[in-house]
């Protein structure tokens, strides 16, 4: 059914669809609206799970950890510091196989404190182990999440997935959503069987000490299934189709590459925006395209590769940083390209809406016209010059100061 | 005899721990998922491929047992088995009053029904006898070594029983090593009663406490028989039970422990921990009451 809904309040109509029987999340923004909507679904009595209201996103992960162990689906959501603050917890689920689903609402990292929208919390848990989907639009996030428990939970695979929203600007955002019938997802979907759970019909130890004669095989296995995922993907997106009616991508989207000269990389939101330049441009003649990544984990190497390998100018865009070196995006898309024949003559870099800057259709613009020229670097796109003498001064660096108050007198 | 916690561990001679652990997995019974945070209990009894236990058990990280838990038996609750299995989280004193105490509050305060077991060894001994939160005032560890400006732990112990008892739940004990059929009773008490349950075991840790390995009951027992760590018991947050006893001086109980050498011609100090113990004894009315000692009661 088609409806007009929050990007947040979707996803927890999703999940009520998908039957987790234990939900913990601690508040954080932009993540809130997601389980504030699902504590209502269960307070309505449309769903029946366990809302543990938990004092800390540590605590938030480890209960999904503890509930998944015992052997059913559970959901989380979180962002930004909260991501961070449940770090150790998120290493620590992929290590124990377990298919935990969460949903990030992407938020930069203090400090400076900032609540709005880039890549930085995520992208910095890439090694976690974690699958990790991005969504470009609500439609897709949605879709995304149903994608992630089929697939997590398949038995060849047992990994949690990460589904990644842009905060605000997909979490905040109001579009039409045609969301799947409970039919339809319980066909997709079926309910969750472990292989292992904690049970006192048969007793097991989970989690044990792994010493150096052991410990490296858990990690190679657990790479190896990454490389299960890349080829499970298109399978799963295939039946998804059947059942729901619609294509979804799953590994990478191209969008008008075919005969392109210059093609933007990215993840997220953004791509909408590089797709209306890209229509634009194309309309007066400029062969340009974009190229999506939608799974970051496992991060789709050969695919990309083959999408762009024929393409003469790349350009990466990073909502993320990995300071002191290459940006993370454009160091990986920029590693499939190394010791091959054929490939692209320039791979750019560029470091985009960081903090929730607008990355507006200029900004996009900028970048395909810079993508004409040599080969660039890290290139900050949008700074604000004025600005720029305050951050590098050693005493002020962005700190505030009492006397810039504009209060009212008196 | 059949135990649920089964030898060919990796524990210390004398380990307090893990005698403490099987007494209270046995008293639990099979019907019990245990969830154990990091430190000494996990690590020697789960050595990979091999395992001491005989229950569902499952170890995550160093600080996050309660939350864990919290979470199976979130699950279990919407399985609707939740009647028929008993949770019990575990960790050392450092995983319980340090970095594990806001997650065990967390567990408090949302009235998770799980029984939360602090094996108080007084130390964090897995990682080499540094101080913790629930250690003794004036004890040499590594991180509180003694010196010419220091006398050891500048603190007291962090009273972790009344913190667990300000939240308002059903049960709160302190037991020891010493008093196995009593831990065994208070495990199988805190399981019949819904909600959280708190027990802080006194474990002594030979190596941590420098004490002669076949010295760890009379280590432990002295230790309630001085007053410095009082058995007792809390329902509904009013003291329901104590273990009476004829105080012993502290020095009993300091001197057979090189962890406490340094205390013995120290008077000044001996004062102090004489001073605490006394304080326990008359808050918790702990002195078995004689004619003789009618009338001298709080003397000290």
């Amino acid at each position: 059914m088609r409806e007009l809904l929050e990007g947040s309040y979707a996803v927890a109509e999703i999940i009520k669809r998908c039957k987790p029987g234990v939900i913990s999340a601690y508040p954080i923004t932009p993540q809130t609206h997601i389980v504030e909507g699902l504590a209502q679904i269960v307070a309505n009595g449309e769903l029946n799970a366990q809302c543990v209201n938990v004092e800390s996103e540590h605590s938030a992960a480890s209960v999904v950890l503890g509930a998944s162990a015992t052997g059913i689906r559970t959901f989380t959501a979180t962002s930004s510091q909260g991501l961070f603050y449940m770090a150790e917890v998120v290493f620590n689920i992929a290590g124990l196989r377990l298919p935990v689903v969460m949903t990030v609402a992407a938020r930069a990292i203090s400090a400076p404190i900032n609540i709005w929208n880039d890549h930085q919390d995520v992208v910095s848990l890439r090694d976690a182990g974690w699958i990790q989907l991005h969504a470009e639009d609500v439609q897709e996030a949605v879709d995304l999440h149903l994608i992630a428990y089929r697939i997590g939970e398949d038995k060849s695979i047992m990994l949690p997935v990460m589904v990644v929203m842009d905060g605000f600007i997909l979490t905040h955002g109001v579009e039409t959503v045609d969301m799947p019938e409970q039919a339809q997802v319980d066909k997709f979907l079926p309910s969750y069987k472990p292989l292992y759970k904690l049970d006192v019909e048969n007793p097991m130890t989970l989690g044990p000490l792994v010493d150096p004669d052991y410990y490296m095989e858990t990690r190679y296995a657990i790479e190896e299934t990454h490389k299960d995922v890349l080829k499970l993907i298109p399978k799963v997106l295939a039946e998804f189709a059947k059942v729901f009616g619609r294509t979804s991508n799953g590994l990478i989207e191209e969008y008008k590459i075919k005969d392109a000269e210059r093609v933007i990389v990215a993840m997220g939101s953004v791509c909408g925006t590089i797709k209306e330049v890209v229509d634009e441009s194309r309309a007066k003649g400029k062969k340009v395209g974009l190229l999506r990544v939608i799974s970051y984990r496992p991060f789709p190497a050969q695919q990309i590769y083959e999408a762009l390998k024929n393409v003469p100018k790349v350009g990466v865009i990073d909502r993320a940083l990995s300071l002191g070196s290459v940006a993370p995006l454009a160091s990986e898309v920029k590693a499939t390209f190394f010791g091959k024949a054929k490939k692209p003559k320039t791979v750019s870099s560029f470091v985009v809406g960081l903090g929730g800057r607008d990355i507006t259709k200029d900004s996009i613009k900028e970048i395909f016209r810079l993508l004409t020229g040599k080969e660039k670097a890290g290139e900050f796109i949008d700074l604000k010059p004025e600005l720029l003498k305050e951050s590098f001064d050693p005493v002020d660096r962005g700190q505030g100061h009492p006397d810039r108050l504009k209060g009212v007198e008196g | 005899m059949k135990t649920l916690f089964n030898s060919g561990h990796t524990a210390c001679a004398g380990c307090g721990q893990s005698m403490a652990a099987r007494l209270v997995i046995d008293a639990a019974g099979p019907n019990t998922i245990v969830v154990n945070n990091t430190g000494c209990l996990e690590v020697f009894s789960t050595k990979y491929p091999e395992t001491a236990w005989g229950v569902p058990w499952i170890h995550s990280l160093f600080e996050n047992a309660a939350a864990v838990a919290s979470g199976v038996e979130s699950a279990l609750k919407y399985l609707g088995k939740k009647d028929t299995v008993n949770v019990i989280a575990q960790a050392g004193d450092g995983g319980t009053a340090d970095i594990g105490l806001q997650a065990l509050s967390g567990m408090l305060e949302r009235g998770h029904d799980v029984l939360y077991v602090c094996y108080d060894n007084e130390a964090y001994m897995n990682t080499g006898v540094q101080r913790s939160g629930l250690t003794p005032f004036d004890t040499n560890t590594t991180t509180s070594p003694i010196g010419t400006q220091s006398m050891g732990n500048i603190r007291p112990k962090k009273p972790m029983p009344e913190i667990a008892n300000a939240h308002g739940i059903p049960y709160v004990a302190t037991a020891s090593v010493a008093f196995p059929q009593d831990i065994q009773r208070k495990v199988k008490k805190a399981l019949k009663l819904k909600g959280p349950k708190y027990m802080q075991i006194h474990v002594p840790c030979p190596l941590g406490w420098r004490h002669e390995t076949n010295l760890t009951m009379q280590v432990a027992k002295f230790a309630v028989e001085t007053g410095l760590y009082p058995l007792i018991e809390y329902e509904f947050g009013v003291l329901s039970g104590k273990r009476q006893i004829t105080p012993k001086p502290v020095e009993e109980y300091l001197k057979i422990q090189g962890r406490f050498k340094h205390l013995l011609n120290k008077p000044e100090e001996l004062k102090k921990i004489q001073e605490s113990a006394d304080n326990n004894i008359k808050k918790y009315g702990l002195r078995i009451e004689t004619q003789a000692a009618t009338g001298q009661q709080g003397g000290g």
